[in-house]
């Protein structure tokens, strides 16, 4: 099981580093790993009146190009449901929100990241 | 930069529409979509343009691509637009530069390599056309296309190679795949001289080739019609180089070499082809057919009854106007056919009707009904019919003449003929109308005397008048005198054939 756990260490390497990004950014954050019965949110954040919903993809190399790549059509549709199923939960109605992706290349020992915002 | 675009061209036939190929990068998750109306197989470009970009060393960047082909109502189709596509899409990633001033086409392989496309050439031909002057090709393609004048034309076989000509850092590769060698074989040279006996057949096929007469020949299996008309070109002029390259366009398009070739096309269709294959067709885009690729030269159609009928018939139009249209859903596709029409065909289904030695087994009805399939108005089309006999004993030691020598006289009536249609817009004594050659054209009355006495008789009709003037006309222009004489005319009725029934 050495494999799953390097990977699962990258992941939370990646999503502490996104975290701390969008601190830089000004950002509030809410939520880490928020989760539900229907999966996970990786970041939720605040950005002045908007919530932010966020996607981290963490990568070793660029072997299989970037993280973005990864995040397929479904995972935007889950995490759309994800948002509103947060949002009733707090019942939170007529809010701002946006779900951004950010991603994490590991390289060599050198960190490069990414931040698309507003990917549907 | 985000935003790029450069051309390629959609074609339709052998005309086309000039395409803008737009790319723009936007901030958002990695996608790659096209839009434009491509068809099936453009659609799949996208996935062979990601992978040769990234297999040459020319990453496609990590965001959403969306590549336009505009006009978006033009339908487009094929695997010609993946170089034009790959190209935009680098320049919107600022991978190239100065790529708008370039028409690019060809197909990619997943390493990158360029592959041949069909249809370069009336590519190239339509585009100038429409005023545009640069283009880079598949190296394949490169010797079809440098047969256009006037414009710039690069060939590469790898899009590395494109990539750095525009400007990239990337280092050239050459492609992995073994190149088809080019040069091809010297189509073997047919001659007159092989054939024995057949002196007078051979006379009547420089008659054809030299007014540019249809022709039909009558006989028994084994008489020589199918040697007499695969020699055919051999005596023909050369094409002029205009000529050649209205020919090869239509070649490339339907994928055969499209190289530069001057001998005139001769195409044999079987008998079982069909009317779409000889006219041309195609589902939702017209492709030309045999008449098309048989452009300036030869169709032969041997065992011409056994055609299907409707294949047949279609040939009238075509015969009658020098090209074809075709229809579909798409549009109206117009391919040119000026071809010279030769047709062998057997007396009756058993082919010994004729044969003295051999003993005809069908019934009258069937006879009547087998050369009853080349109809009326097909055969009122074709000027010169004759009937090949079988080679007697005494003659089967007589050559004909050498193509070579036959070619020189066909050149000589041809030049003579020409001189007499300058002002015309016919260049060949076969494709004068019957007016223009009654008001024109009508010898003397002494020398068209006995045609007068026949067509009162009702032993010819008037379309069988103008048939003879045409071939007397030729004869006239074999012997290099102006006008036919009474011998002529007479040798006219004869090659006309009306004793054939």
């Amino acid at each position: 099981m050495t494999t799953p756990t390097r990977r699962h260490i990258l992941g939370i390497y990646g999503e502490r580093l996104a975290a701390e990004y969008l601190i830089s950014l000004g950002y509030e954050i809410l939520e880490r790993n928020w989760r539900c019965r229907i999966g996970e949110i990786d970041l939720i954040a605040r950005d002045r009146d908007r919530w932010v919903f966020v996607e981290v993809k963490t990568r070793n190399g660029a072997g299989y190009g970037s993280g973005f790549e990864a995040i397929t059509e479904e995972k935007i549709a889950r995490l759309r449901r994800l948002v509103g199923e947060w949002c009733r939960l707090r019942q939170l109605a007529g809010i701002q929100v946006r779900i951004d992706a950010i991603a994490v290349m590991v390289d060599h020992g050198k960190v490069k990241l990414e931040h698309l915002k507003q990917v549907f | 930069m985000a935003l790029a675009s450069t051309k390629a061209i959609a074609l339709f036939g052998l005309g086309g529409t000039l395409i803008d190929v737009e790319a723009d990068i936007s901030s958002n998750l990695p996608n790659f979509i096209l839009v434009g109306l491509p068809d099936a197989s453009l659609s799949e470009s996208t996935d062979r343009v990601r992978s040769a970009c990234s297999n040459s060393g020319l990453p496609m960047p990590g965001r959403r691509i969306t590549v336009n082909l505009s006009p978006a109502s033009v339908p487009k189709r094929g695997s010609s637009f993946d170089l034009a596509i790959a190209v935009a899409v680098l320049a919107a990633a600022g991978q190239v530069s100065n790529v708008e001033s370039w028409l690019h086409v060809g197909e990619l392989a997943l390493d990158g390599t360029i592959k041949r496309v069909n249809g370069v050439l009336p590519s190239l031909l339509a585009a100038k056309q429409l005023g545009w002057n640069r283009f880079i090709v598949p190296l394949e393609n490169l010797a079809e296309a440098s047969s256009v004048q006037g414009v710039e034309i690069k060939g590469f076989d790898h899009l590395t190679q494109v990539a750095a000509f525009h400007g990239s850092q990337v280092e050239p590769r050459v492609s992995t795949f073994s190149q088809a060698s080019i040069s091809k074989p010297n189509r073997k040279q047919l001659c007159y001289s092989d054939v024995l006996g057949q002196q007078e057949a051979i006379d009547a096929l420089v008659v054809a080739a030299t007014g540019g007469h249809h022709m039909l020949m009558v006989g028994s299996p084994g008489a020589g019609k199918t040697m007499l008309a695969e020699r055919l070109p051999s005596i023909l002029p050369e094409l002029t180089l205009e000529q050649a390259i209205e020919t090869a366009a239509v070649e490339s398009l339907s994928g055969l070499s499209g190289a530069i070739s001057t001998t005139p096309p001769f195409r044999a269709p079987h008998h079982n082809a069909s009317a779409s294959a000889l006219i041309g067709g195609g589902l939702a885009i017209p492709r030309p057919g045999l008449i098309s690729l048989a452009h300036n030269g030869v169709l032969f159609l041997d065992e011409a009854p056994e055609f299907q009928q409707p294949a047949l018939e279609s040939l009238r139009q075509p015969l009658e106007s020098g090209e074809v249209f075709i229809s579909r859903a798409a549009g109206v596709a117009r391919f040119p056919a000026r071809f010279q029409l030769l047709m062998a065909a057997n007396p009756c289904p058993c082919g010994f009707a004729w044969d003295s030695t051999k003993e005809c087994r069908c019934t009258a009805q069937a006879k009547v009904r087998y050369l009853q399939k080349l109809s009326g108005p097909l055969i009122d089309r074709v000027d010169i019919s004759l009937r090949i006999n079988p080679v007697p004993k005494a003659l089967q030691n007589v050559r004909g003449e050498p193509s070579s020598l036959l070619a020189e006289r066909v050149m000589a009536g041809r030049e003579n003929g020409r001189r007499r249609l300058q002002n015309t817009p016919w260049n060949l004594n076969g494709q004068i109308p019957g007016s223009y050659l009654r008001r024109h054209l009508r010898p003397s009355e002494k020398s068209v005397a006995q045609l007068d006495a026949a067509l009162e008789r009702g032993l010819i009709s008037m379309r069988g008048y103008d048939r003879c003037l045409r071939i007397a006309y030729t004869l006239a222009d074999l012997d290099q005198v102006a006008a036919p004489s009474a011998t002529h005319v007479a040798r006219a009725i004869y090659l006309r054939g009306a004793h054939l029934g």
